[in-house]
Order: C-alpha cells, then sequence, then structure tokens
C-alpha cells in the first residue's frame, strides 16, 4: 500500500466505485421503485425525481391492495411471519441435530462416517425439482403437505448440510490436545462438548446458522409447491402481487425492502463473525 | 503414589505400526525419560497412558490396578502438553483449576489450590490473563500448573520445554528436578533435548520406531551407548566415529589410527579381525606434547571457543577430521600442528554393519551382577 501513486488510488477508486454501483444499483432502484405509484414506475423514460408515496408500505401492512380492478386482501404480514417463523425453527432444529452431529464426525471416526457425511452433503447436489415430486406425493399421504412441520422438515435438507459441513469444520480445528487435557483433568466427554468445543467453535456455528438462516429465509421452490397462502413465506407471498389487472411493481419493490431487512440487518450485524468465523479458525495457539 | 507399568502394548495407524509389543515398567516416585527422534511413538506412548487413545493390544497397569479399559477422566493422572493445549477462552486461573473444579472441590480449596501451585511456578501475578495474553514461558508454566494441580501420583509431561526459549529451557531443566522430587510423584517425560534427559531423568528410554532401544541410567546410556545411533544422539559435541580393524599384539587388542597403535583394554576378543567403527567422545582427548608416546599428529582446522569448553576440529594425516573439546584454560592449540592423545580406556567399539556395540550384552550384564 505504501508505494500507490496517485494515479493508482484514483483508478482504484473508479473501480471500486463502478463494482459498488453494479452491485448496489438494483437494490437502490428497488428502494426507491418502493415508494413510487405504478404509474410513475412505469413512465417511459424512468425519472430520478419523483414525489414518494408510502401507499405501497400501507398497502402491505394493513393487507388491503387497491388496484383499478377494486381492492385485493393479500397476506404479506402473515407471508412475512411465515418466514421468520419457518427459518427460525427450521436453523434452532438444524442446530440441535447438526453441531452434535458435526461434533461426532469431526472426532470419531466410526464404520461410514465418511458416507454417511457425505449422503448428508449430497442432499444439496439433487435439484430441488426432481425431489419435490415424490416429497409432495409422500406429503399428502401422511397428512404433512402444507403444515409447519413438513415445511421445517424439507428445510432441513436445506439448513442441515450447511450447518453439519461448516461446523464440522471448526470442531477439526481444534487442536484435539485442548479436549485431551480437559478429560485428563477428569471431565466428561460430554462436559467436554459442552464446556470446550462448543465455546471454542461458537463463532463458526453462529457464522453456519446465519447462513443457514439466509438460504432458509430466500427458499422459494419447496414452499411454493408444499404450502398454500396461509402457510407461504414471503418469497411465495410476492407472487400474490402478480394479479389479474398488472403487475403491482410498487408493491413488490417494498415487499421486497421488507423482506430482506431482517436478512440484512441480521447480516451487518453479525458481518463481524460472519467473516472471522468464514475465514479462520476457531483457535490458533 | 503410583508405579506403572505397559505389558506388551501394540498400537497400529492404518497399517504402520507406531508402538510394536512395548512393554515398560516405572517404580513408584521414579523420573523415566522417554528420548528419541520425533516419530519414535513417544508421545503415542503418553497419550496411551493418559487414556486418550486406546492400545490394540496390551495392557496399561497405573498403581498395579489395569487402566486398559479405564477413561481417561477416570485414570487420575496429570498431563502436560508439548504445545500447552491450554484452553483459550478461559483465564490462567480457570484453566489451572480444571482438575479440581471436576473433583467438585470447594470455592475456597480450589482457590488456595491453584494459588499455592501458581506461586510455586511464578505464575501468580497473570491468574487473570487469558492464554493469548501469556508469554511462552507463562504459557508453559500454567500448562505445568494445571498438571500439577491435582497432585496426581502418575504425572505425563510430553516435551513441555520444547516451545521455549533457550534461557527459560535452562531454567526451568534446573527447577524441574526439584519440582518433581518435591512432589514425589512418577513421572514419565518426554524430551528430545538430551540434555534434558540427562538431567532430569532417573532412568532414560531410548526409543526409536516404537521400540525401545536402550533403558538405564543416564551415566549407562552416555559410558555404554548400546548402538551408534544412541552414542550419537548423547553427547555434544557429537561423538567421532572412525573406521578401524582391531588386531592384536603382545599388549592386547589394539587398533591404528594414522599409524599410531591405540591399545583398547577393554574390548572383547570377538573385536579382533572384524570391520568395526570406534568411537571416541570429543572429551576423551586430550592436546600432549609431540614427544608423547601414542601421540597423534594432527592439524588444527578450527576451533570454537564455547565459554566453558573449548571445541577444537582437527584433520589427521589421513585426512580424518576429528572433534577435541577441552575445559576453558586447559592446555591446547589453536592452529597449525599438533598432537592428541587418545584414552583407550574410554573408547567405544560399534560392529560396522550392524552398529551394535561390541560386547554391549556383557557389560550390562556385569553391571546388573555388580549391583546384586
Amino acid at each position: 500500500m505504501e508505494h500507490t501513486s496517485l494515479l493508482e488510488r484514483i483508478l482504484r477508486g473508479i473501480a471500486l466505485t463502478l463494482v459498488v454501483i453494479f452491485f448496489m444499483f438494483p437494490i437502490l432502484w428497488i428502494f426507491m421503485m418502493s415508494f413510487q405509484t405504478n404509474e410513475t414506475i412505469l413512465r417511459i423514460p424512468p425519472q430520478l425525481i419523483f414525489e414518494p408515496t408510502l401507499a405501497n408500505y400501507t398497502a402491505l401492512i394493513t393487507g388491503k391492495l387497491m388496484t383499478a380492478a377494486g381492492t385485493l386482501d393479500i397476506a404479506f404480514m402473515r407471508n412475512l411471519w411465515n418466514s421468520v417463523f419457518l427459518s427460525v425453527t427450521s436453523v434452532a432444529v438444524s442446530l440441535l441435530l447438526g453441531v452434535p452431529a458435526a461434533y461426532a464426525f469431526a472426532r470419531h471416526k466410526f464404520r461410514g462416517s465418511e458416507d454417511i457425511a457425505f449422503t448428508l452433503l449430497s442432499f444439496k447436489f439433487a435439484p430441488a425439482l426432481l425431489v419435490l415430486l415424490p416429497l409432495t406425493l409422500y406429503f399428502q399421504k401422511l397428512g404433512l403437505a402444507n403444515t409447519y412441520i413438513g415445511l421445517i422438515w424439507v428445510y432441513q435438507l436445506i439448513c442441515l448440510p450447511l450447518i453439519l459441513w461448516i461446523v464440522r469444520g471448526y470442531f477439526e480445528d481444534i487442536p484435539a490436545d485442548i479436549e485431551y487435557a480437559y478429560r485428563i483433568g477428569g471431565h466428561s466427554w460430554f462436559a467436554t462438548f459442552r464446556k470446550i468445543a462448543l465455546p471454542l467453535a461458537g463463532p463458526g456455528i453462529a457464522a453456519a446458522g446465519l447462513l443457514a438462516f439466509i438460504f432458509a429465509w430466500n427458499n422459494f421452490v419447496f414452499a411454493l409447491v408444499l404450502a398454500s397462502a396461509d402457510k407461504q413465506p414471503v418469497t411465495v407471498g410476492a407472487l400474490a402481487f402478480i394479479t389479474s389487472s398488472g403487475i403491482q411493481y410498487g408493491q413488490i419493490s417494498a415487499a421486497i425492502v421488507l423482506s430482506i431487512t431482517p436478512t440484512l440487518a441480521l447480516a451487518l450485524y453479525a458481518q463481524r463473525y460472519l467473516v472471522e468465523g468464514l475465514s479462520l479458525g476457531a483457535v490458533k495457539g | 503414589m503410583a508405579s506403572l507399568e505397559l505389558r506388551n502394548v501394540v498400537k497400529r495407524y492404518k497399517s504402520q505400526t507406531v508402538l510394536d509389543n512395548l512393554s515398560l515398567t516405572v517404580a513408584d516416585g521414579e523420573t523415566l525419560v522417554l528420548f528419541g527422534p520425533s516419530g519414535a511413538g513417544k508421545t503415542v506412548l503418553l497419550r496411551l497412558v493418559a487414556g486418550v487413545i486406546d492400545p490394540d493390544e496390551g495392557k496399561i497397569l497405573i498403581g498395579g490396578e489395569d487402566m486398559t479399559d479405564v477413561d481417561a477422566e477416570f485414570r487420575g493422572v496429570g498431563m502436560a502438553f508439548q504445545n500447552f493445549a491450554l484452553f483459550p477462552h478461559m483465564s490462567a486461573f480457570d484453566n489451572i483449576a480444571t482438575p479440581l473444579a471436576a473433583k467438585r472441590s470447594s470455592q475456597s480449596a480450589i482457590k488456595s489450590g491453584v494459588e499455592s501451585v501458581a506461586k510455586l511456578l511464578k505464575i501468580a501475578h497473570v491468574l487473570s490473563h487469558k492464554p493469548r495474553a501469556l508469554s511462552n514461558g507463562q504459557k508453559q508454566r500454567t500448562a505445568l500448573a494445571r498438571a500439577l494441580v491435582g497432585s496426581p501420583p502418575l504425572l505425563l509431561l510430553d516435551d513441555p520445554l520444547r516451545n521455549v526459549d533457550a534461557k527459560l529451557r535452562f531454567e526451568m531443566r534446573l527447577e524441574l528436578p526439584r519440582l518433581l522430587a518435591d512432589r514425589g510423584a512418577t513421572v514419565v517425560y518426554v524430551t528430545q533435548d538430551y540434555k534434558e534427559a540427562m538431567a532430569l531423568g532417573d532412568r532414560i528410554a531410548v526409543m526409536s520406531q516404537g521400540v525401545i532401544r536402550q533403558l538405564g541410567t543416564p551415566e549407562q546410556i552416555y559410558r555404554e551407548p548400546a548402538n551408534i545411533e544412541i552414542a550419537r544422539l548423547f553427547g555434544d559435541p557429537t561423538i567421532n566415529l572412525l573406521d578401524v580393524k582391531p588386531a592384536r599384539d603382545a599388549r592386547g587388542i589394539y587398533v591404528g589410527l594414522s599409524n599410531v597403535q591405540i591399545h583398547l583394554p577393554d574390548a572383547p576378543e570377538t573385536a579382533i579381525g572384524r570391520d568395526c567403527i570406534i568411537g571416541l567422545r570429543p572429551e576423551a582427548l586430550h592436546f600432549v606434547g609431540d614427544n608423547e608416546p601414542g601421540a597423534i599428529p594432527v592439524t588444527v582446522e578450527a576451533e570454537t571457543p564455547l565459554n566453558e569448553k573449548i571445541v577444537t576440529l582437527v584433520r589427521t594425516v589421513r585426512g580424518r577430521e576429528i572433534l577435541v573439546s577441552r575445559p576453558a584454560g586447559a592446555p591446547g592449540r589453536d592452529e597449525g600442528k599438533a598432537h592428541i592423545a587418545v584414552d583407550g580406556k574410554s573408547a567405544l567399539l560399534f560392529d560396522h554393519a550392524s552398529g551394535e556395540r561390541i560386547g554391549a550384552k556383557n557389560i550390562v550384564k556385569l553391571r546388573n551382577g555388580e549391583a546384586a
């Protein structure tokens, strides 16, 4: 860094600005659209100066969508709640199952352990649509279709492999000697897991949980096929804005802004842990 | 108080045998040093005793009790690790306190226990620090304190001085024997440093490739090494090794070095006419005057003064290089031509092909006979 010339710094600044604009533009545009009516959005050429309106947000929050064809009920707030509930519960279940499993895979090489771990990972390989048809048929037979339990179960396909494989890496990074030292000190393996392994893998577990939360939140296909209106998350609920009287761009934008806010806030808050957790081994020295 | 006994212990990783049918007994209160190059199986042996890994075959007895299938937390041993293995998320105090906490000791008992051992190891002032805020020496003392705090009857120390600087290592080498003796514990101490082994061990077990090559007192290992490898590992500067073929004349068995006959009064008859390697400790060689009988003419090549001793590299007329060590102040030459004399009594003879010391078994037997 010490030998950068003025020109170099200017070029770097320009390059960085371009990258930021490229990536941030859609979000910025959506943010602006959410404060406009459909008429101003669809005006050609598009205009940067407009009179902001909160109509889109009020429509979403009150659940009454005014269209040219009349008033339409939308369940956006319900969808938002579904998203929160499904994502939080799925991640919680995944952590409960995945973290001990990850520890077992990291520390105990039992017969077939690699195969089991890989099978769990392979859930991520199959295209979701391929899995969905048989899954839907089974779920209808079992009475799990359109239930929270069924959805949370299917969401494990998304969260569990992710948490298992990331957290496993963290447990493997903890020097075995540290755990041996605790065992030799007179503690059971379970106490060692709780008092040594869990705290030391903490940042990794938090990072994996956060990633799993974002993946669960963004899921679309599973929820589209397996859930009806009252169980749908926002990703699917946004489809309701494509109405018979046209696409409600303003409301879609407002819905997007509202639905990315929780994940964005969470990611920003946990950014430090996420980067730290994903880039560097949990313990060194 | 606890003795330790290993019976025919075998440990394999995949197809590799790390410990090969190893048996060993450590008496109650004894300090046994496991010495050997890395990969010899020393650390594996300690971990087997601690119970964090299981042997494939054989038995491990602590205090006469079969502990082979007992979990690590019930064996009641203390262990210090080469890389310290401190708990990074706990303060030094909590680190040291873990063995006491496991015994459900009262808060006050834990506090006094930790503080007394911390005082002993001179780390009382850093007890509130996290490991990352400790210097290497303090980390090492914290790890040692954690091993000592529960007063375990059996202490396993895995090269605890490996990762500390030379000055501290020297200090600890002086401190440790008293510390260990005061505890009265049985100690198994792993090291790769021969000086540490000599300073700390009541007995030394020299290991390589999963087998104990020689077991004896530091004196025995130094004076009567079982083979060339062990002779080379113990001693600084390293032992001089020269190819010779012993012969016999009226005065007994001798070898020829630079056309000078050196008589070896202790050499066995079996050495005569065999291809041998003679081992001469640098401190068994002396500079002498030209007309001394048995003096070997040499040229001085280089000299390294090491405060307490001076090491000189000399070359014989046949071009072989020899190290001579003498205490500082002893007469010697620092350049040009010189003569050295060899003390035939302290010379060691090794078989050229096998590397085993010739007559090794005889001497061990004799010693045992003397002791009995």
